[in-house]
């Protein structure tokens, strides 16, 4: 009996608390800046296109919602021929941003994708692809990867050392 | 004439409150569970309570092919019907009832009895394992909390010497019976949530467990009737818990009794919100021993302590 009217008491001095609700669309809450919204592709700091298409996250995508076509630019350099996010599919999970290895992948804090055509929740390469540099900058994949692509020379990187020669005895 | 207007205006009022509590309970409801709550259509979402309406008018109209017919489409009219009519012998203010029947409160207790038929039948005419549980609940739990709930009342009407409401308010003047009849006051108000199977005592209802219990297979507006007519036997109830032992519409003269009597009822419709935002449903069991085993001896033992304090003092 008591422990009832306790109860009705506690819950009647809510009266004096805060909400935690908002209203939301002339109030929005803060999202971290690690929040997993919307998926964007980004750039390097020379404005290429970071992603290699290695398929990394199509393959880690567990709903499947990721689908590209690789193909190579003049010098070599691969990239996406198309990039396409079923976001109706989309779970949000972000395992493709794990499994890039160049960070070109990346969730942004925007959750505010409704569309009123299913259709429209296709993004394809030109509404994904960002002129950014997204959450991690002055990071440029071809600085630490072992391939000479016209960023830096083969064994030049900081953390690499310069080419053996094989064909030769000395230590 | 006057009756008519008088009708009206119960009428009027009654069914207000009842369509407007759907929109109090809500926002009461947010308060206490730190949230907003509807408060987007009109100023303070205030029509919202039309937009419901609105809403439950144009919904399908669906009566099941497996059900049987005539019984499902009866049973939510007498509900209505019986709440309704007891709010005649409800007086608003002095001069402000429809009409003063010497034996009020035997009215009241029986229409409220009659209030199980509209959840026996609808349950049962619906043809639903869901539905049947539920009514075979609501008719278990009416029925034994309609036994104490009438004995609760009996020390009120020894003491105002009436069964007529307008009676026992005006028995009143020199105190309100909440004060001797504490424990008769504690035992209706009990009663009264059983009765009219609000939460916590919700258990006919039950939507975790039974859907939605008597009425999950009622749409549109046989659906709305059932929803009204729950928020109008809160109504009533909370009415007569004023008017029973805190004075009706007695009260200080600088504002209109009609005033006091609503404000009071709207008081107690408040705690009737907060039990159910502080409390959670018991266990059928539970709500079965707490009827036969604690509050009907409690009633009993109001009633012959009441009765002797009556005669010493004769």
């Amino acid at each position: 009996m008591i422990s009832i009217l306790r109860s009705m008491w506690l819950t009647f001095l809510h009266v004096f608390h805060k909400t935690e609700t908002v209203e939301y669309p002339e109030v929005k809450p803060y999202l971290a800046p690690r929040y997993r919204g919307r998926i964007v592709l980004t750039r390097d700091a020379d404005n290429n296109e970071r992603c290699v298409a290695c398929y990394l996250c199509a393959a880690a995508c567990p709903v499947d919602c990721i689908s590209l076509q690789a193909t190579e630019g003049k010098e070599g350099r691969r990239y996406p021929e198309f990039f396409r996010i079923n976001f109706s599919r989309c779970i949000f999970c972000g395992f493709c941003e794990e499994a890039c290895p160049t960070y070109a992948i990346q969730l942004i804090p925007d959750f505010e994708l409704a569309e009123y055509d299913r259709q429209n929740m296709v993004y394809e390469k030109e509404h994904l692809l960002i002129s950014g540099e997204g959450k991690y900058h002055g990071y440029n994949f071809y600085k630490n990867a072992g391939v000479d692509m016209g960023v830096k020379r083969k064994g030049e990187g900081d953390n690499e050392e310069k080419p053996v020669d094989i064909k030769d005895l000395l230590p | 004439m006057k009756y008519v207007f008088i009708i009206a205006g119960v009428l009027l009022i009654a069914l207000t409150i009842a369509a407007g509590l759907i929109w109090v309970e809500r926002r009461l409801l947010s308060v206490w569970q730190d949230r907003l709550g509807p408060n987007r259509v009109g100023p303070f979402g205030l029509g919202q309570v039309i937009a419901d309406t609105i809403k439950l008018f144009f919904k399908e109209d669906w009566v099941p092919p497996f059900s049987d017919k005539p019984v499902f489409i009866l049973a939510p009219g007498i509900l209505m019907i019986t709440i309704l009519l007891t709010f005649a012998v409800v007086p608003f203010g002095p001069d402000f009832y429809v009409f003063d029947s010497n034996i009020g409160v035997l009215f009241f207790l029986g229409n409220s009895s009659l209030g199980v038929y509209s959840i026996v039948l609808g349950g049962w005419a619906s043809n639903n394992k869901y539905s049947l549980i539920g009514a075979m609940r609501a008719s278990a739990q009416m029925l034994t909390y309609e036994v104490f709930m009438g004995l609760s009342l009996m020390g009120v009407v020894m003491m105002a010497d009436s069964f007529s409401f307008c009676k026992i308010v005006e028995a009143q003047r020199g105190g309100w019976f909440f004060i001797p009849q504490f424990i008769g006051f504690i035992v209706f108000f009990i009663a009264g949530i059983a009765e009219t199977h609000r939460l916590p005592f919700d258990i006919p209802e039950a939507e975790g467990e039974l859907i939605a219990g008597y009425h999950s297979e009622y749409s549109g507006m046989k659906f709305g009737m059932f929803f009204v007519g729950e928020y109008l036997g809160i109504t009533l109830i909370s009415a007569l818990i004023s008017t029973l032992f805190f004075g009706g519409w007695l009260g200080p003269s600088f504002l209109p009794p009609v005033f006091w009597f609503l404000f009071k009822t709207f008081f107690f419709i408040g705690v009737f919100i907060l039990l159910r935002a502080s409390l959670p449903r018991p266990r059928y069991d539970q709500l079965m021993e707490l009827g036969w085993k604690i509050l009907l001896p409690l009633a009993l033992l109001n009633l012959l302590v009441t009765g002797a304090i009556l005669i010493f003092l004769k």
